[in-house]
Order: C-alpha cells, then structure tokens, then sequence
C-alpha cells in the first residue's frame, strides 16, 4: 500500500509534520540535477513522488491525489525549492492537462488519465497553437470531422512543447467551420501515439530542441476524447489557459539560474568590477525587481490558501517575470561586457549565460505574449474596452487569418 | 511573513477612507494647501481623537494603541491615496520613531501621549544641504546641565508646524539627539515642489537643547530612517493607486477617433504596466512592514528595497496619469499635477533613485 493511499483515508495530517516529511523525504530522494533530461528516470522519480504521497498534493482523492489545501503544496514546493527535481517532462500534464481534464472531464476521463498522470506513467502536451494561429489561437484550422463514430483530424500544430516525449496532447481543433471562429472548436485528447500523428523536433534560438512540429495526417479519435462540449473548446481552452498562466506565473525559479542577482554578484566578483558604482547600481535594481516579484507571487500563494482567486493577475506575475529576465540581460552585459562575447570552451559560465541570454525571449512569447497579457491586464483586471473587433459573430470560413496571404 | 491584510486591518482602512471621503476630498486638500498652516487642523483632530490611528506603532503604556507598522502602514497609504494635508510624517512617523527608537523614557512619557491625541506636533530636524540624512555641519555644545546647538536644517518636514524638534546634531563625542522648544528656533516656511506637504528650514543659533538619552545614537538614526522610508512608501502605494485609477477612469469615458482611449492599446498596454507596478510594490510593502513589527533584522534590506522601487514607479505611474489626461491633464484645475509633484518631491525627499540604489547594494554586500 502507498503512503498516499494510507494517508488518503486518514484526516489531514499536520501541516508542520508534512513539511518535515518532504523535507526528509526530498534530503533522500532527490537526484542531482543533470543536465540533460533522461525520460526513463523522470518517470521513476515521477513514480516515487507519488508513493511518497507529494504528486498531487491537491488534487482530489478518488483519482489518486490527495485532497489537501493549496497550504500543502506550498510546503512541499518551498521545501522543493532547495533541489532541482527533475520533473520538468510532466509540468504540462500536472500544471494545465490535468487539471483541465479534472474541471472539466466525465468520469471516466478523470479515472482514465489523472492517476496515470500523477504517477509518471504518461506524459502530456498542449496542442493550441498553428503556423497561423498564436496569439489568436481561436483562429486555429486544423479541422476534427465526424465520421461514424470517430473523428478524423488533418492539421497541423506548431511549437508543442515536450511533444517529444509526449502520450497524448490536449488537442483543440475546428469542428465546424461555419459558426464564428471562437464557438466551432473542440478540445479531445489525442494518442500522440496513433497512426497519422507525426513529431518533428524544431529547434529553438538557443539551439536546443524543446518543442516540436506536429501533423496530423487523417488521425482517427474516438468520440470519447471530447473534453467537454463538441463546439465547446474555447471555454476548454480558456480553462486550460487559466491553469497555464497560473503554472507559469507561480513557477518557482530554478536554483541555480546564471542570470539572477546572485549569480551576476558573483560574476562581477570574479571580473574584478564588483565596486564600480555603476555595477552596484545595476545589481540593486536587478535584486529589487526579482524580490519584488518573488514577494508578490508569494502574496498570492497566501491569498489563494484565504481562498481569494489570482485570476486575471497570473498575467502580471507572467509579465513581471518576462520584464524581469530581460532586465537580467542588460545587467549581465553591462557588468560582464565582452567577456560574455566569448569564452574557453571548457567555461561552463559563458555558456550558461549566453543560454540564458538566447532563452530569455522565451519568456516574452511562450504562453501568451507580453502584449497579450497587457491586454488582458487592461481589459480584465482594469475593465477597459477591448478594441473593435472586425471578426465578431462572422462564420470562421469567412474570416482573413495568420497564414492567408 | 504575512503579506495579506487581516480583516481588522481592512475595517482599519475602511474607517479611514471613509473620513477622508468625507474630509480631504479635492477641493478640501486644495483649501488647505492654500492655507496659511498648509494643514487641516481638524482632519488631525479627528485622526487623533475619533480614530485614534496617530499612535499605531506607540504601546499602550504611553498612550498609543500598540499595533504595528503594517496598521500604520495601512493608513499612511490612505493619506496618501487622499493626499491628506496633515503632518502625520512629521509627528507620527519621524517623531514617533524616534522617541521610541531612543532611549529617553522622560521624553516619551512627557511627549509621546500628547503626539498620539494629536494635541501636540513633533518632527525630526536632521536633513542639512549636501546632507540628506544626518548630523551634518550641526554642532552641539555643552553648556552648564545642559546643551546649545548651532546650525541650519532644511529640509525638515512639518518643521514650521511642529511645537517640539528632535535634532540630530555632532557633540565632541559624536551623533547625538537632542529636544527643542520651537520658540528657540527661527523657521522660514520653503517654497515646495509638492504644495501639499509643507517643509521648512531651521536655523539654531545657541539655541538651547535638552539631550536625549540613547545607547546607540547613530544606530537610532539608521533605525528611524529605514522606518520613515518604509511609512513614506505606504504613501506612494496609496498615490500610486489613486493615480491609476484616475487614468483608468478617464480612459474608460475619453472618446476620441469614436473609441473610448482605453480601447487603444498604446494606452491600455501603459496602463497595464502601472498596475503591475501597484500589484509588485503592495506585496513588497507588505513584507516592510512586516518586516518592521517582526523582523528587525530584514529592516535595512527591506526599506532600501521599497525605497528602490517605488520612487521611480511612483513617479512614472503620475507622470502616466497626467499624460493619459492630455490637455486637461497639465490644467491647474486637475488634480494629476498634485500627484506628480507628491510623487517627485518624495522620490528625493531622503536623497535620490541612485541612491537609494547605492544604500540597497550596501546593505546586500555588493
Ligand atoms: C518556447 C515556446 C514554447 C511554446 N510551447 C507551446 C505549447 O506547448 N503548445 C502550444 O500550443 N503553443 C506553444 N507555444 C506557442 C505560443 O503560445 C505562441 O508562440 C504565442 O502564443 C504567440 O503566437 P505566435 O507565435 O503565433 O505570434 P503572433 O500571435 O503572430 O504574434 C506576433 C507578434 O504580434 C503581437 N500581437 C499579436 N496579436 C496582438 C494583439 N492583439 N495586440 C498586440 N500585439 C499582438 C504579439 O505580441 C507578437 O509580438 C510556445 C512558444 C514558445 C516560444
């Protein structure tokens, strides 16, 4: 029996005890952080995690989570905090696919995919966006038509994160074409195993590969997939879309990051310019935006353990943490100069920098841009009226979208 | 750390708010700024007497209410929000701080039961040209039980107002604090580059002082320091806020082109920034606050931390408001200009954005 299912049944434990817990727990278990992923002891340790009882700290019981309040998890992630556990593979599964499929999902999709989930036995992606459809991710064509009792899929989807490793892929695709662009999708999971589905590596800026080209090439899927309503995709998506931003927004930073204060500190150390008033200047500025931030994120961990919902403000701590890597860029250049231009092919530094450098624009793009979080920080937050739209209410067939010259 | 408010802490800010709705409405605050005090003696009154928030930090042995720093913190933003004419920095922040800060317990009862009812007006005179905060060029001498002082302080804030000083002035053996009568001093009211906070300049000519009783002079000034800036940053929260809702509100009504401004992105993308700032910088307020009822030795870091980022983000966010007001916006009549100038004038009140940089890199190690 695992200690999630003893515990399971029991009252909730005490909260000081379950920190101590995972603080033992994490002191044995946790691996050194590698730098490459190795899939087959993500999911070993994905596995661990829940026999321990620390995967799904909060999600319900009857599909293998724990049931425990949002204070739990916050333990259990500053403890985590101090490691850098490698469970990076499943971040989609466990912070936007699950819990979309747990709001949202019939019975038998909730018992058939979260403990799964929970446990490490599959891996999950998010296929929204298309080579026409980012920011306006409604605007979407990769088309689901009904056949017998199946769907048929043709399309394609671009920039899937961890697809690569990927099970299944929440999928949002056009089911009719002739209602207006946000009420004619709908989101089914799809095997990223079937037959016709094909993964293609992209590489990014950086020169690594993290997410993927997808096709979709007359893939069948069962009329069970439907999470939610047929027609009903865009409340699914705006769910999965409120996950994400949270997931992202609440992201702890990982330990050792080359271009936070702590680190530039000690490159300007080394460099000898550690005095120079202007570096001093440019360290303080970088340290109060990064604990400002670190200071409001915790406020909504508290304001979410009292029972008062982020909402729409997940898209400030998205915004702050982008304006903030970029801050971080013009710090470490400004102090490091030309010695980040090139460096020994052994200074593991210089390179750790220059990928911190090439992935900061990430941040500003992936999961809604900087511009769109703006907008829905003015629109939902401050309540200003959105911009005409030339779209509304007109059939999606009709409608001029991303890829059409 | 604590960082959401308790729900006595929200009636706190609703009791508040709600006189200064009725008391320091616009046209009240510019009645006073134009007045010959620059005050409303009777919002002071009634902050002391009906609401009795001007002891929050005080314990109750000396006639204060014994909360804390987030309380005061709490209403400082308030009176920021309202730009309420009052002296409450003066006599309940620096005063206050520093009367609880030293170690003079004949001081403190005489003088801190009379600060909390409002009855009477202290400040701290330490600020000297080229000297934002310290004894400066100011001498103290002995002479027989008690001292003389000679010097100049400028600016000090509500220093034409107070009945009693608290200077900091150089004695042979160092810093020292010392309690004068405003009768001994010569004042001259400043001009300011914010109307709505008056501040002046002494002049000690042999004037004759009192010392004050202190174990650690120099660290009682560090110590009412970081607590001034951390109550000052409680009233650019407030400003902040206010601001952002006056833009946002206008933006919703302005129509030009046939659109709401608001529906522009330019606008509301600006917009949306100011209100990331008020998002970042209440939770960074918090935790000063916080920090100063319990945490003592997170004080230095987090007071040059709020000091840091909310003169500059104070300032964009006024500087915002008149801009998205356009012409009605540089009027007199509006009441943007008011905000910017607060915002400016405290952003260099204790020094300057450099410097408060300089002071947080100090105190990290770097
Ligand atoms: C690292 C990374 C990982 C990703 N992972 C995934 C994933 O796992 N699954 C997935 O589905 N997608 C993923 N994406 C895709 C991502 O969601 C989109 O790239 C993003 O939403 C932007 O869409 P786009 O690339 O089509 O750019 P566009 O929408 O074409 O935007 C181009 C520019 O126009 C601006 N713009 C667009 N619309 C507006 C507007 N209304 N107002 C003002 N400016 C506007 C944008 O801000 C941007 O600057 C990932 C992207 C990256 C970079």
């Amino acid at each position: 029996m695992t200690a999630a299912t003893t515990i399971a049944t029991g009252s909730p434990p005490d909260l000081d005890a379950f920190r101590e817990q995972a603080r033992a727990w994490l002191r044995e278990h946790a691996p050194a952080p590698s730098p490459v992923t190795d899939i087959e002891a993500a999911r070993a340790f994905q596995a661990a995690l829940y026999d321990a009882g620390f995967a799904g700290i909060t999600w319900p019981q009857d599909v293998g989570g724990r049931g425990l309040s949002t204070a739990y998890q916050q333990a259990f992630s500053d403890e985590e905090a101090e490691y850098e556990l490698p469970t990076y593979p499943f971040t989609i599964g466990m912070g936007m696919c699950g819990p979309t499929v747990n709001d949202l999902g019939t019975p038998e999709q909730r018992t058939r995919y979260l403990p799964r989930l929970l446990r490490g036995e599959d891996i999950w992606c998010q296929l929204f966006s298309e080579p026409g459809a980012g920011s306006d991710v409604a605007s979407l064509q990769t088309r689901a038509v009904l056949d017998g009792d199946s769907w048929v899929v043709d399309g394609q989807k671009v920039w899937t994160t961890n697809a690569q490793w990927a099970d299944f892929g929440a999928l949002l695709a056009r089911t009719d074409p002739d209602r207006p662009k946000h009420s004619g999708l709908t989101m089914f999971v799809v095997d990223m195993h079937a037959p016709g589905v094909t993964v293609r590596p992209l590489k990014d800026m950086s020169g690594r590969a993290p997410f993927n080209e997808i096709y979709f090439d007359s893939v069948r899927i069962p009329a069970d997939a439907v999470i939610g309503e047929v027609n009903g995709g865009w409340h699914a998506a705006v769910t999965m879309l409120g996950h994400e931003r949270v997931s992202i927004g609440s992201r702890r930073r990982p330990k050792t990051n080359p271009l936070d204060f702590t680190a530039i500190a000690a490159l300007a150390q080394r460099l000898g310019v550690s005095g120079e008033p202007a570096t001093r200047e440019r360290l303080a500025e970088l340290y109060a935006r990064e604990r400002v931030l670190e200071l409001f994120n915790v406020r909504l961990r508290q304001e979410a353990a009292a029972g008062i919902a982020p909402g729409a403000r997940g898209s400030v701590a998205k915004l702050a943490g982008s304006m903030l890597a970029r801050l971080a860029v013009d710090t470490v250049g400004e102090i490091a100069g030309p010695e980040i231009v090139a460096w020994d092919p052994e200074d593991t530094t210089g390179a750790a920098v220059a990928l911190g450098i090439n992935s900061t624009p990430s941040s500003s793009i992936a999961g809604g841009t900087n511009e769109i979080q703006r907008g829905i920080i003015g629109e939902r937050v401050l309540g200003l009226p959105k911009e005409p739209s030339v779209d509304k209410g007109v059939p999606f067939r009709e409608l001029k979208v991303g890829t059409q010259k | 750390m604590r960082l959401v408010l308790t729900e006595e802490q929200q009636a706190l800010r609703a009791a508040v708010r709600d006189l200064l709705t009725d008391r320091a409405a616009s046209p009240q605050v510019r009645a006073a700024m134009e007045s010959e005090t620059g005050i409303d003696r009777d919002l002071w009154t009634r902050l002391g007497r009906d609401l009795d928030v001007l002891g929050l930090v005080v314990p109750e042995e000396y006639g204060g209410a014994g909360a804390g720093h987030v309380e005061r913190a709490v209403v400082q933003e308030e009176l920021g929000r309202a730009l309420a004419p009052t002296p409450f920095l003066g006599s309940a922040v620096l005063a206050t701080d520093a009367l609880l800060a030293l170690d003079d317990e004949e001081a403190r009862r005489e003088l801190l039961p009379r600060l909390v009812s409002g009855e009477l007006i202290a400040t701290v005179a330490v600020a000297e040209p080229g000297t934002p905060w310290g004894p400066g060029a100011t001498t103290a001498t002995a002479s027989g039980d008690g001292w003389t002082l000679d010097g100049t302080k400028t600016p000090v804030v509500a220093g034409d107002l107070a009945d009693v000083l608290l200077v900091v002035a150089t004695t042979p053996d160092g810093p020292a604090w010392f309690r004068v009568d405003a009768a001994d001093v010569e004042r001259t009211t400043l001009t300011t580059l914010d109307p709505t906070r008056r501040l002046a300049k002494v002049v000690l000519r042999g004037t004759p002082a009192r010392r004050l009783e202190s174990a650690d002079p120099a660290g009682a000034l560090e110590r009412v320091a970081d607590l001034a800036t951390i109550a000052l940053a409680a009233e650019q929260l407030g400003g902040l806020q206010r601001v952002l809702e006056m833009a946002t509100d206008y933006a919703k009504v302005r129509v030009q082109f046939g659109r709401a401004i608001g529906s522009y992105q330019a606008v509301k993308h600006g917009l949306a920034d100011v209100h990331s700032d008020w998002e970042l910088g209440l939770s960074a307020l918090r935790y000063a606050a916080w920090a100063a009822d319990e945490a003592p030795d997170e004080v230095p870091v987090a007071a040059a931390l709020v000091a840091t980022f909310f003169g500059p983000a104070y300032f964009k966010a006024a500087e915002a408001c008149v801009q998205y007001h356009g012409g009605i916006g540089y009027t007199w009549e509006h009441d943007a200009h008011l905000y910017y100038k607060r915002a400016k004038s405290t952003e260099l009140l204790f020094g300057a954005p450099g410097r408060d940089r300089a002071r947080l890199a100090d105190r990290l190690g770097v």
